[in-house]
């Protein structure tokens, strides 16, 4: 592993232990974030869960309506009629911020006529086609609600994953390298003072040394 | 700014959605759709939908889309009913923000 190259200063290492509180309180921030997304994320993929589930069967209904509808009318004769009102529904799309991630709110509106309104003519379709629509209808705000649900699943989990990296990185690589360039600096200045001191009194013994080796001399 | 919502599926299964004011395109297999769901992306959808079927064999074409907020692609199952792959791709998420899958023990 890379290790920190510094010079073994003072200066250093209270720069590295500066380093190492930002990261040791960016780390617990992090961790509070991923739990806190976490949290967040399981709610959103139960209930997710649960619609889709909710949805799918529905929608298996729906689609036996709409092939029973499709039995009776000519399909020509259906195509037509469902083309023909040329609804162009409308999605407002908001968002709400979550842990500073964006979830997505949508608003649709199916556009003209009533909310299950079947406004093409009655004259030559089947009152099968009309219910399997009005059926639809009915699911839509579901469906929607589904869509909202399962993208707010997927962009939280992006940003969990992204999140737990982070939170990896530091208290694996960079909190340890911090902590190990400081004991090294730490050592590396011990052991300067010590050969500091070894020196000091190597000195000091020679200095004595000499005083004796004079004083012998004049009394000699 | 108002988006509006697609569908991709075989003509049978999303002919009714006209009716709803859903944008529908009818593809047939999953080169139409991967064509169609690229050049509709880039244009103001903000929800597409897409048959399971489809879905099942162009999953890079729908990874593409899963980090951005929009367009949301999502799967529903077609005329042929649905066997699982809308929640299998719920799962998926599960296991990629928890590591292990904690919400589908069974």
């Amino acid at each position: 592993m890379a290790e920190i190259r510094v010079n073994p200063t003072r200066m250093e290492m209270k720069k590295l232990s500066a380093r190492l509180t930002t990261a040791r309180r960016g780390h617990k921030l992090l961790k509070d974030k991923r739990d806190e997304l976490m949290k967040k994320f399981l709610d959103t993929v139960r209930l997710n869960k649960e619609l889709r589930e909710q949805v799918e069967s529905k929608l298996a209904e729906v689609h036996a309506s709409l092939s029973i509808a499709s039995s009776v009318t000519s399909r020509k004769m259906m195509t037509e009629a469902l083309m023909i009102p040329g609804r162009q529904g409308t999605l407002k799309v908001s968002y709400r911020s979550a842990m500073n991630v964006k979830l997505p709110v949508y608003d649709f509106d199916m556009g003209g006529g009533g909310k299950s309104g079947c406004n093409y003519g009655f004259a030559f379709t089947s009152g099968e086609l009309d219910s399997a629509v009005a059926e639809l209808a009915e699911l839509l705000p579901s469906l929607v609600r589904l869509a909202e649900l399962e993208k707010s699943a997927q962009m939280l989990a992006e940003e969990i994953e992204k999140t737990r990296r982070r939170v990896n990185a530091l208290e694996y690589i960079m909190i340890p390298q911090y902590e190990r360039g400081i004991a090294s600096i730490r050592m590396k200045l011990d052991e300067n003072e010590r050969s500091n001191t070894v020196r000091l009194m190597k000195v000091k013994d020679m200095a004595v040394k000499r005083e004796i080796d004079a004083a012998k001399k004049r009394d000699a | 700014m108002d988006y509006r919502i697609a569908i991709i599926g075989d003509a049978e299964s999303v002919v009714g959605f006209m009716a709803v004011g859903f944008s529908v395109f009818p593809a047939d297999d999953e080169e139409t759709a991967s064509r169609t769901l690229f050049k509709i992306a880039r244009e103001n959808y903000a929800v597409i939908y897409i048959t399971e079927d489809l879905a099942k064999k162009m999953p890079e074409a729908i990874a593409r889309y899963k980090d951005v907020p929009i367009p949301a692609v999502i799967v529903i199952p077609g005329r042929r009913g649905s066997d699982g792959y809308g929640l299998f791709n719920v799962k998926k998420s599960v296991e990629r923000a928890v590591g292990a899958d904690i919400l589908f023990k069974d």
